[in-house]
């Protein structure tokens, strides 16, 4: 099963007992399709400690140029862990508007 | 080349293990299938066998570990019955949705309860879908030429699939008799190496038993169901390279005294065997009657069996095992399904019989005709009937 082309694959592309033969491929998996609220940065409140990277578990949290973080939505998953855990509460969980 | 022994049926099983060069058998011992692993115990401790023997605490474990060996391309075995394969039920689907092919024996078993060792086939219909190749062999002779076929069966690249090998607890494993074995060369020519075409290696990384979100079941479902319907002429095949080797012949469906029967008894299991001689009997006396034996189980024969009952005006069912609160017996109700929608459509009476240890005498096969007839032919609304019940 090669994950990117999870929809586009019809049951004749699947290998023998589904078996998964590209190491690291779970990286192309999009776990942002189960979000239904994205993270957003307050940049003015955050300091910069990096707990928000450290916890989250995809990870999916980067810098960005001027050192603040961000996720990549390609596998944000909305959990929300990083907002909870953010000591200065810099991050707010906000709707997808689908 | 050969040599003819008297041994029960449940060392030949080991015997079969042995002949076919088997890599790893992990198992869990519970009667009426203990036999097999002990004897196989034995011949792995003597050096007769160079096998890795896996004691388990459980059959879940068992098939768990058949099926990481199974994964890593070892050819691999395991045995059970009636509770224990149940405790499996989780693994089996598993297995066979990887397509690992693993070769298990099941001495068939009653299923609790009320608590009963004795044999029925309540322990295989409840395991009915879970993907596996699944046939019945009904005596020793038969297990034994039956297992070797079941590697070549499973592990070869237009299958790969787990098989199951079914005997009828007591009356078929422990019982003696007896057996041609093979020996090991003559094996060796009919069943090759197992070469898994993806098996877990360092060297070649792989993910096995990955998850399929809802974009992907529906896929992999498709093509392990077409994949399994496409075992069939690879089951033939094997069975037919054993009989033009070894002499012994095996079919899907196997008929006996079917010319110019009207009524045909179905029987899958040992007790095929009571019923033919019954046949026999009843021939004698001018009664048009004659038998199907159905050896495969999955994936189910509906050509094989549509075409032999393509002059069968009654077809008896005997079934070992109820669907509860269902039509009767499991395999009545897959033969209505084959035959349903099709130009000829004989009357089918189902009985159920056999369970829990219980005989079924000749004289119950005997009766089991006249009854079927009487239903048919005063059109008697009987969905099914249990034999011998005392009421
Ligand atoms: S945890 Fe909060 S304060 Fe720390 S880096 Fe992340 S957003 Fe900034
Ligand atoms: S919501 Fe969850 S997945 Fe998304 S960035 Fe925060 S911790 Fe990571």
């Amino acid at each position: 099963m090669a994950p990117k082309q999870d929809a586009a694959m019809t049951y004749r592309d699947l290998t023998i007992g589904n078996i998964v033969t590209e190491p690291g491929s779970a990286a192309a998996y999009r776990t942002g399709d189960w979000r239904s609220q994205r993270p957003v940065w307050d940049k003015n409140v955050c300091v910069k400690c990096g707990r928000c990277a450290s916890v989250c578990p995809e990870p999916c949290i980067v810098h960005d140029a001027e050192g603040y973080y961000e996720a990549d939505l390609y596998w944000c998953k909305g959990c929300g862990l990083c907002a909870y855990e953010c000591p200065k509460k810099a991050i707010t969980m906000v709707e997808e508007n689908v | 080349m050969s040599k003819r022994r008297g041994i029960e049926a449940s060392a030949a099983v080991a015997e079969a293990v042995a002949a076919a060069n088997v890599d790893v058998i992990a198992a869990y011992p519970i009667t009426p299938q203990t036999h097999i692993v002990e004897r196989i115990s034995e011949i792995v401790a003597d050096g007769i066998l160079d096998a890795e023997f896996i004691c388990v605490e459980s059959e879940h474990s068992a098939l768990s570990a058949c099926l990481g060996s199974a994964a890593v391309g070892a050819r691999t075995f395991t045995a059970t019955a009636g509770q224990g394969l149940e405790l499996m039920h989780e693994v089996l689907y598993v297995t066979a949705s990887m397509r690992l092919p693993v070769v298990m024996v099941v001495a068939n078993r009653a299923l609790s309860g009320p608590l009963n060792v004795w044999g029925d086939h309540s322990d295989v219909m409840a395991a009915r879908d879970c993907g596996w190749i699944q046939y019945f062999a009904e005596n020793a002779q038969e297990v034994y030429d039956l297992t070797i076929c079941a590697f070549r069966i499973a592990e070869d690249h237009r299958c790969l699939f787990p098989v199951m090998v079914n005997m009828d607890g007591f009356h078929v494993s422990h019982v003696v008799e007896p057996v041609e074995l093979l020996d090991r060369d003559a094996v060796a020519s009919f069943l090759p190496p197992n070469r898994y075409p993806l098996p877990l290696h360092p060297d070649r990384p792989v993910t096995m038993g990955a998850f399929a979100p809802p974009v992907l079941y529906t896929e992999c479902r498709t093509a392990q169901e077409e994949a399994l319907r496409a075992t069939f002429p690879v089951i033939k095949e094997a069975w037919d390279d054993f009989a033009n080797r070894f002499g012994r012949r095996y079919a899907p469906v196997e008929t006996y005294r079917l010319d110019g029967a009207e009524c045909v008894l179905v029987v899958m299991g040992s007790f095929a065997e009571t019923a033919a001689a019954v046949i026999d009997r009843l021939r004698d006396a001018g009664k048009p009657v004659g038998l199907i034996r159905l050896r495969l189980w999955r994936p189910f024969p509906f050509a094989e069996i549509r075409q032999a009952l393509s002059n069968a005006r009654i077809v008896i069912v005997c079934d070992r095992s109820i669907s509860y609160g269902g039509p009767g017996g499991p395999v009545c109700s897959e033969l209505k399904a084959a035959l349903f929608g099709h130009a000829h459509q004989p009357r089918i009476v189902s009985f159920i019989a056999g369970l829990g240890g219980r005989d079924i005498l000749p004289e119950q096969f005997a009766s089991m005709v006249d009854r079927a007839t009487e239903i048919v032919e005063r059109n008697l609304p009987v969905d099914y009937e249990i034999i011998g019940v005392r009421q």
